[in-house]
């Protein structure tokens, strides 16, 4: 009789569902109706007045990679400096150009107006008097140095701790100065402070949890950012409101923004594109053939925003040979790679690499476009040598020939060999339908040269770790293929990978940038004339000089020089500005509809 | 009874111990590192993951780490997630009700389908309905969740632009705010179909040949012969009998209620206890896929003492001494 009662409750309880969903269907659209309306007759009562704070209704952002941490400077990637960014700000953002725009401070420091000292050697940033935080109080240069000590501190295990490895000091001259004094002259001033790896936070909030202590800080950090966090579910979804102390009385727009993460990109694309469910949406990685039909609908929503960013999609060749049989020598810099030491080899396989189907892939401009440089994204700072260069043009006969002229001697299948020893390379790179495709059409030139070919891919999270022998550290392979670029419009340290001191090895605990170890002595001399060079025109030179080196050596073959943001943005959003050396979030003050 | 539930919680432990031990090993010996987003940046140099690293506590080996984890777990402490830095029962208990919400539901409305559409289909065996239900029955358990998923995203919301695929979790669902309900329904509908679908299916197919293993039986030839109604015989004698094993197979998925559901999580954004696990998964974050792993374990061995004792108490020829 138990089970009866049981059943009979069950019952009750379904019919109640059917009746609840009965009622859902025809209250929803009340329901979602009311919020839009409200939004939409607000800003068409003072159509002149193009920025009211609060006057726009809730704006929704979709990342496909969730936030999980608001304090920046212990972000995990993109998704967290942008969820961040809302809130918490730089002293100086980097513009789309490639140039500092002050957001903190007052103005941006430059040797003109003596912000910097002409022997680089400090920086000296006035910040905006009578901002305030979001709980009301002051901001002040105490809590720009204080920031300094927090991220610098290695207890503290902040992500972006080598921004300021430069810094010697950072002190307070008075309420609204701060110098910053360099270890030693320093060329890329604009680095300590500016964009995301400058976020500032409010001593009063993080003075205790500074060292070790840090894991236990708080999780929102209190901002002069536009928005400050309402709700905040970790790799999920942020909720933000109006911050009441925001500097400018006329922003933000919006009165609310729902930063959602999770998912796939490309839903997110059907979400901005095809049913306008979110107004923004983040990095739209989606096959071409999907993504263009839903951009160029006629009832889409949204536009593609994007702008060629520094990340350049490359092949790595390895000088050092990942013979196995090697044992403790596999991989290391004094073991010469049997065939792809020889330059006519690698000029042979440049030669034979077609950049047009895998541009193509990457939407033949929508996400990225073919190129033969390694540095990108800023036109001054780009080479024009390359276009001409020999190892840039697919050109399969030549390659045939300059392998003919190495030695490397075809057999009676088609199959060359060097030196007696067949030729087969395994090309490695991460599990990635997009690069799978890219490794056919790389592969496809190759076989025509009479070369073996084995692909392999290996599992993101393995491939950029540290654990067996599958990373792309150790590169026990031939060829590899994966994206990186500069972190900030100076090349510096980027590439500063190539030099000598940077040769991955088995002693180093394959710690460094130089994955090809790669070694060239007039490339070093030309890091190290960098490390004096205080021009910025001299500065540009120096690295289109490297760049060339880099291309025409084939050290790295450049496949495609990669978009950033791609996103997807909705029409009746405005004052976006995509920018690939900040945050997409960098103005999110002055978005308006 | 009382003394067959002890031994039974007694021999529980060390069988979660093992497995704590094995899915320790497994995520400490795999490859693949927390830090591994780390390493192709080079904004982050090899020493400040070192710095990273040693915060975390990677630096020690991991039998020490596990030794630690475990000592802190028995006192209901799972841990910091390496990502968020918030404690692992937080984000569990916040992403619960999320997947309760619907899987749960869809796990109950599945349960609720499934016992009717068994009977009548074995009742009335190779009719019209029986084949219905067995076609959808193979349809239901063949067709794989993310794609009735996206299919129904692509019907409903795309085409039709009736119900949104993202789920919200911050709605504030209130019994006094009908429109709260109806969002809540609207943006849960297309995830419970998937699931109950796939359960549905499933169920029904275990009732139904429950039901057709006791129908020729004696004592149902009995139970006619006293000249009892058809339907008294069915689902008095039949039925109970039948439901003996089905009962324990509904309480052996209890844990996969709590487990959630990770693909269709993962297609619908419900930020539930699959997706916190995935990408628990996807980040090496070990305490994170330690402490839902952890938690379902014990789940399913709590769950299986449950249907052993069920069962007694259903089946009276069943005694445990």
């Amino acid at each position: 009789m138990g089970t009866k009662i049981w059943s009979r409750a069950l019952a009750v309880a379904v019919i109640a569902g059917l009746v609840f969903a009965a009622c859902g269907q025809q209250a929803a659209p009340a329901a979602t109706a009311a919020p839009t309306t409200a939004a939409t007759t607000a800003p068409t009562a003072a159509p002149t007045q193009a920025a009211q704070r609060g006057a726009g209704g809730n704006l929704t952002i979709l990342y496909w990679q969730a936030v999980t941490v608001l304090n920046s400077h212990h972000s995990q990637g993109t998704k967290d400096y942008d969820g961040s960014r809302l809130q918490i700000e730089p002293l100086a953002a980097m513009g789309p150009d490639g140039k500092p725009v002050a957001v903190l401070a007052a103005e941006v420091p430059t040797v003109a107006n003596g912000g910097v000292a002409k022997d680089f050697t400090t920086i000296t940033w006035k910040l905006k008097p009578n901002v305030k935080w979001s709980d009301g109080s002051d901001f002040t240069s105490a809590d720009v140095v204080f920031t300094w000590k927090y991220v610098s501190d290695p207890k503290s295990a902040a992500t972006d701790s080598s921004s300021y490895d430069n810094v010697k000091t950072a002190e307070a001259v008075d309420k609204t100065t701060v110098k910053v004094t360099f270890k030693e002259p320093t060329a890329n001033y604009y680095q300590a402070f500016v964009t995301g790896y400058g976020n500032i936070l409010q001593e009063k909030q993080y003075k205790d949890f500074i060292g070790e202590k840090a894991k236990d800080g708080p999780k929102i950090p209190v901002g002069t950012g536009p928005y400050k966090v309402k709700e905040f579910k970790p790799n999920d979804v942020v909720l933000y409101e109006i911050n009441p102390n925001y500097r400018d009385p006329n922003k933000p727009y919006f009165k609310t923004v729902t930063f959602k993460g999770g998912g796939d990109a490309t839903s997110a694309a059907r979400a901005v594109f095809q049913t306008g469910d979110v107004d923004y949406a983040w990095n739209l990685q989606v096959e071409a053939t999907i993504l263009k039909p839903m951009i160029d609908a006629a009832d889409s929503k949204a536009v593609f925003v994007s702008a060629t960013s520094p990340n350049v999609e490359r092949l790595l060749l390895n000088r050092s040979n990942p013979d196995p049989s090697l044992g403790d020598k596999r991989g290391e810099p004094d073991q010469a790679h049997p065939f792809l030491s020889d330059l006519k080899v690698r000029k042979a396989l440049a030669m034979a690499v077609d950049r047009k189907p895998i541009a193509d892939l990457y939407g033949g401009g929508l996400a990225g476009e073919g190129t033969c440089n390694i540095v990108s994204g800023v036109p001054d700072a780009t080479s024009k040598a390359t276009a001409s260069m020999d190892v840039c043009k697919f050109d399969l006969a030549a390659a045939n020939k300059l392998l003919d002229e190495a030695g490397a001697t075809k057999g009676a299948d088609g199959k060359r060999s060097y030196k007696g020893k067949p030729m087969k390379i395994v090309y490695q790179t991460t599990v990635n339908p997009l690069r799978q495709k890219e490794q056919e059409v790389v592969k496809n030139g190759w076989t025509q040269l009479g070369i073996d070919v084995e692909l392999k891919s290996v599992n993101a999270g393995v491939f950029f770790g540290r654990e067996g022998n599958d990373t792309a550290s150790k590169f026990f392979t031939d060829v590899e293929m994966f994206t990186n670029g500069a972190e900030s419009p100076d090349f510096q340290s980027y590439l500063a990978g190539w030099t000598s001191e940077e040769i991955k090895t088995k002693a180093g605990n394959w710690a460094g940038n130089n994955y090809e170890r790669y070694s060239n002595k007039d490339y070093d001399a030309l890091a190290a004339q960098l490390k004096k060079e205080t021009d910025t025109a001299k500065r540009n030179e120096i690295f289109i000089k490297m760049n060339d080196i880099l291309v025409s050596d084939v050290v790295i073959i450049p496949l495609v020089a990669r978009k950033s943001p791609v996103s997807g943005v909705s029409k009746k959003l405005k004052g976006i500005k995509p920018n690939p050396w900040d945050s997409e979030m960098w103005n999110i003050a002055d978005w308006t509809n | 009874m009382g003394k067959y539930i002890l031994r039974r919680l007694l021999i529980a432990i060390p069988t979660l111990l093992l497995i704590s031990v094995v899915v320790y090993a497994i995520l400490a010996l795999a490859p693949g590192d927390p830090l591994a987003q780390f390493a192709i940046n080079p904004a982050i140099p090899p020493e400040v993951r070192e710095n990273i690293r040693r915060s975390l506590g990677l630096d020690q080996p991991w039998h020490i780490r596990y030794v630690k984890w475990l000592l802190a777990a028995v006192q209901g402490d799972l841990g910091y997630s390496f990502q968020s830095k918030v404690p692992v029962m937080d984000l569990i208990w916040q992403r619960l009700p999320n997947t309760l919400a619907v899987l749960g539901v869809a796990y109950l409305i599945a349960v609720l389908l499934a016992i009717p559409i068994g009977v009548v289909s074995a009742v009335k065996r190779y009719s019209f309905f029986d084949h219905a239900a067995t076609t959808f029955a193979f349809v239901g358990f063949s067709v794989p969740t993310f794609f009735t998923g996206i299919m129904l995203i692509l019907l409903f919301s795309v085409k039709l632009r009736w119900l949104p695929f993202i789920y919200d979790s911050t709605l504030k669902v209130s019994l006094f705010d009908i429109g709260s309900i109806g969002h809540q329904l609207r943006q849960s509908i297309m995830p419970i179909t998937v699931l109950a679908l796939f359960q549905t299916a499933t169920l029904a197919r275990f009732v139904r040949s429950e039901m057709l293993e006791n129908l020729p039986l004696d004592y149902v030839r009995t139970a006619r012969s006293k000249g009892l109604a058809e339907r008294l015989v069915v689902v008095r004698h039949v039925l109970r009998n039948s439901l003996i094993p089905v009962v324990t197979l509904v309480a052996l998925g209890i844990p996969s209620v709590f487990a959630g559901a990770l693909i269709t999580e993962q297609i619908f954004r419900i930020p539930g206890i699959g997706s916190l696990l995935i990408s628990g998964i996807d980040n090496s974050d070990t305490p994170v896929v330690m402490g839902t792993t952890f938690i379902f374990a014990v789940l399913v061995v709590l769950f299986n003492i449950v249907a052993d004792v069920l069962y007694g108490l259903l089946d009276p020829r069943i005694r445990y001494d």
